[in-house]
């Protein structure tokens, strides 16, 4: 599988120790090289997705729309308007013609009909290229229905996922400040990036109120408009998943002056860091206190649990191609907690700052890759001896094609694996795909044994 | 039979897929093939997804991936470029090419970017392999659209003329893994040669490998599509083909007799088909499938009672529609809504065709519908179950009656590869399926727990 690197894609892949660090990262995908990632709408789409009671209308043919329909585990204790799928549909004449008569009717109509808190519109490339004024359509619906209708600027080549996180961020930011702040708490904080997949959020939520803190908005999972609106009332924005809201955080700061934090719920370490940073950030003995034996009660009830997990689990090797770099770092430390071996790691969006820190904490010939591909990926898992693999569902048939364990990890995924509870679960569907007595039919044992 | 009326301007939970999606399973039926997509990388990752979910196979689906200067100054550098690096690294023998939106709108020419690209590789002498592009811009038909599309046009730039050949075409449409299979094993029944095109059934329903192939084995052959234009006869599935369809272009352009029929979904389209093998045989149906004809007739009998007067709503793609609602009229169900989001103009007549004869009400028959016109109509009639793709599962749910999976997609069960629609097998799988699913929820409705049917 020598074949499986394209010249181009050379400096996309660092081994380490083979050489001082060097990568490049943050390019245009390549032609041809079949990216496992998708586009700028996509970005969008993923990031907005959970409002549970906002309109998320496409604007564009019907592909967009349809791909994306129901497409995350975000769940709501509400409304559930997220979970269905809202196209113009644009069809020959439209193109020809323009949209913007199509989705002022379409927008209306669902307006009426589902009477949101808000309308998100997003653009698709074809929208990009014919040139409807998205900005006034929803300027005058919103006067219309007297309800925010904001725009999405997720044209899908304007770049790729990190452009929609943006637009995703903009459009987000024009909610922000218009509701009312007075009854919030001084000791309070934003969740930013965590998506409320399998119900993770309520999880993190509960951890924050035991601490004693308040929290304003979630962003976005299990989200509402209008705890957005009033997000600019929070002392703290936490951000998860960086890469997909640090940039409404640094919107808030600079117009706001509200500080951020990074943070990750995933494993026991970067779990209990994060409880640990808001704490501090807060500066209250209490709320320290709170942490801290709310932490050593997590632990002391999680690791025995754990232990039988990790004496099944030590020495088997693991590779990680994630989405976004953060998550792998918390992957890393996760996988050493369970005594597994990290042989890869790799991330759809990472940047150099992120393949540096990966490079820091992977041990010896480990892979480090960039917007890697199937035959990349699958070249790697056998090259590695790879037990299991930890990714999405575009990965998942590369793993299970070569009989190889696999994690998801992604946001379709049914398993709350965030916070402390979440790291028990994980450790139940690592165990649970590596220990089956299935691989021993796979050709890849089956020759050995 | 209502006509469908446009109730509203916007599209709520669509009950279809976009063009380009149907022209790379197409592809991926073709032996050696790499389906690559002219347009945003998007397309082509959503796309994998979303097939990856139904068939759990890989498919690797190659994008020009434009950015913002490709869409003002034109894709052709990308797509050259994605070229070539598909054939490095995939070593394809050929690249089935399908645009996109993106690409239809900023006016890429790309049989013109084509020759450019293969003068060039002729001048630096390097041997490349062959491309098929279609035009499938998603704002103009649906995933149907784009499958049959492709279909003609790799038979419109592969098969050429030449001395008559003794295999026939089949022409199955977009049918599951399962029944390609069983297609080819009746073919064989009836000692016919045949090409079938696409053929997918390895290619999206492979084994468990040891290395990850750069392409999958299977797939029609480039030799067989070769001579598709010599073939002696051509079938060609489905009702509500559209009239430029592969068939249509192999009888004009070679002369091949081009035989249309439905999907063979029941008893009497599998009927008709199976007297169309016999006339191309020339010889009676072999006794193995008039056997299993038998046992099929035989299980119907065991089970008329247990779906007996059953009312049915049917979505999906128009000719597995019209197929399904062929078969429920014949053992007793009555189909009373047929929907799909499908647009070719022809699912009515084809419906009305199909249950001629049969004592059943026509159906109502809506065509461009969506999940929420259906939900309207469902509410409204009541139905015993649904039967169609894993989408309707919402609103099976919310009307707590049994949803039969079938077609594609099937996102919340496993095996949607393997569902067996065609055929007397096929009919029979079916009947059992549902009939059990009616008998399983009458049992666990009832406080008695009977143990006996």
């Amino acid at each position: 599988m020598q074949t499986a690197l394209l010249r181009e894609r050379q400096f996309q892949i660092h081994r380490k120790g083979a050489a001082p660090f060097a990568m490049e990262c943050n390019k245009d995908s390549l032609a041809g090289a079949v990216s496992q990632r998708a586009c700028v709408f996509c970005g969008s789409r993923v990031v907005l997705y959970p409002i549970a009671d906002a309109l998320h209308l496409v604007h564009g043919p019907i592909g967009c729309a349809v791909y994306t329909w129901d497409i995350r585990g975000a769940l709501s204790s509400g409304p559930e308007l997220h979970r269905l799928s809202f196209s113009t549909d644009l069809k020959e004449m439209d193109v020809i013609f323009g949209g913007e008569q199509k989705l002022y009717q379409a927008l209306s109509e669902l307006i009426d009909r589902h009477q949101p808190k808000a309308a998100f519109v997003y653009s698709t490339c074809i929208v990009g290229i014919i040139g409807d004024d998205l900005e006034a359509v929803c300027n005058r619906v919103a006067m219309e229905k007297n309800i925010p209708v904001l725009p999405v600027q997720s044209e899908g080549f304007k770049g790729n996922k990190r452009e929609g996180y943006e637009a995703a961020c903009k459009a987000m930011a024009r909610l922000v400040g218009t509701g009312d702040t007075s009854a919030i708490s001084p000791v309070s904080i934003n969740i930013l990036g965590d998506f409320n997949l399998a119900g993770e959020i309520w999880l993190i939520r509960s951890y924050f109120e035991q601490m004693g803190v308040e929290v304003v908005a979630n962003i976005t999972g299990d989200g509402r408009v209008d705890d957005i609106r009033r997000a600019h009332g929070a002392a703290l924005n936490v951000v998860q998943c960086s890469g997909s809201t640090m940039d409404l955080a640094r919107i808030m700061e600079r117009q706001y002056g509200i500080p951020s934090i990074r943070v990750s719920y995933f494993g026991v370490e970067d779990m209990a860091e994060s409880l640990y940073a808001v704490a501090r950030f807060f500066k209250n003995d209490e709320i320290m206190t709170r942490t801290k034996t709310l932490v050593r009660d997590e632990l002391n009830a999680l690791l025995p649990q754990l232990e039988r997990y990790r004496q099944a689990l030590t020495g088997k090797k693991a590779a990680i191609y994630v989405g976004g770099a953060f998550k792998a770092f918390s992957l890393v430390k996760a996988f050493r907690l369970l005594g597994m071996d990290v042989v890869m790691v790799g991330s759809q969006t990472g940047t150099k700052e992120d393949y540096e820190e990966l490079a820091a904490i992977t041990d010896e010939g480990t892979i480090i890759v960039d917007d890697s591909n199937p035959l990349e990926l699958s070249s790697f898992l056998r090259e590695k001896e790879v037990d299991l693999f930890v990714g999405g569902v575009k990965e998942r048939p590369i793993a299970y094609k070569l009989g190889v364990a696999f994690c998801d990890h992604n946001h379709e995924r049914k398993e709350m694996l965030a916070g402390f509870a979440g790291m028990l679960n994980f450790a139940k569907e690592v165990y649970g795909s590596v220990l089956s007595p299935i691989w021993r039919f796979v050709p890849r044992l089956e020759k050995r044994s | 039979m209502r006509k469908n009326t446009l109730k509203y301007v916007s599209t709520t939970n669509a009950c279809k897929l976009c063009k380009p999606l149907g022209a790379a399973l197409a592809f991926r039926g073709i032996a050696k093939t790499v389906p690559f997509l002219h347009g945003s990388q998007g397309c082509a990752t959503y796309m994998r997804r979303y097939i990856i979910s139904h068939f759990n196979e890989p498919i690797d689906i190659a994008s020009s991936a434009l950015g913002e200067k490709s869409a003002v100054y034109g894709g052709a550098a990308n797509l050259r470029l994605g070229l070539k690096n598909v054939t490095e690294k995939y070593r394809p023998e050929l690249i089935g090419l399908a645009t996109t939106c993106l690409t239809e709108t900023i006016g890429d020419d790309v049989p013109m970017i084509l020759r450019e690209y293969y003068l060039a590789a002729e001048k630096e002498g390097a041997v490349l392999p062959a491309v098929v592009h279609v035009s499938t811009p998603s704002y103009a038909g649906t995933h149907m659209e784009g499958f049959h599309a492709a279909v003609r046009a790799v038979v419109e730039q592969i098969a050429g003329a030449g001395g008559k050949n003794d295999t026939i075409n089949l022409l199955p449409g977009f049918v599951s893994p399962a029944d390609l299979r069983h297609l080819r094993a009746i073919l064989a029944d009836f000692n016919l040669a045949a090409t079938i095109l696409p053929d997918y059934s390895e290619t999206l329903d492979g084994q468990a490998m040891l290395d990850y192939p750069r392409i999958p084995e299977g797939g029609t052959p480039l030799s067989a599509i070769r001579g598709m234009g010599q073939a002696r006869a051509t079938l060609e599935l489905g009702r509500t083909l559209p009239d430029h369809s592969a068939g249509v272009y192999l009888n004009q352009a070679f002369g091949v007799p081009c035989q249309r029929l439905g999907l063979p979904i029941g008893i009497r389209e599998t009927d008709l088909f199976f007297a169309a093998l016999e006339k191309l045989s020339d010889r009676p149906a072999p006794a193995r499938l008039a056997a299993v004809r038998g046992r099929l007739i035989d299980a119907l009998v065991d089970g008329h009672k247990y779906v007996f007067g059953k009312k049915a709503v049917i979505y999906g793609e128009e000719d597995l529609v019209v197929g399904l609602t062929a078969f429920l009229a014949e053992i007793g169900i009555f189909p009373v809504l047929c929907a799909s989001g499908g647009k070719s103009g022809r699912l009515a007549q084809a419906i009305a065709t199909v249950l001629n004869g049969l004592p059943v009400t026509p159906p109502e028959v809506r065509e461009d519908a969506d999940f929420l016109e259906i939900a309207e109509r469902v509410a409204e009639l009541d139905p015993d179950l649904l039967v169609g793709h894993s989408k309707g599962y919402a609103i099976a749910k919310k009307q707590n009656i049994p949803l039969i999976r079938v077609g594609f997609p099937i996102h919340d069960r496993l095996g949607g590869q393997r569902i067996l629609h065609l055929g007397y097998e096929g009919a029979q799988a079916l009947f059992d399926l549902i009939v059990n699913i009616l008998i399983a929820g009458k049992q666990d409705r009832s406080p008695v727990g009977y143990s006996y049917m």
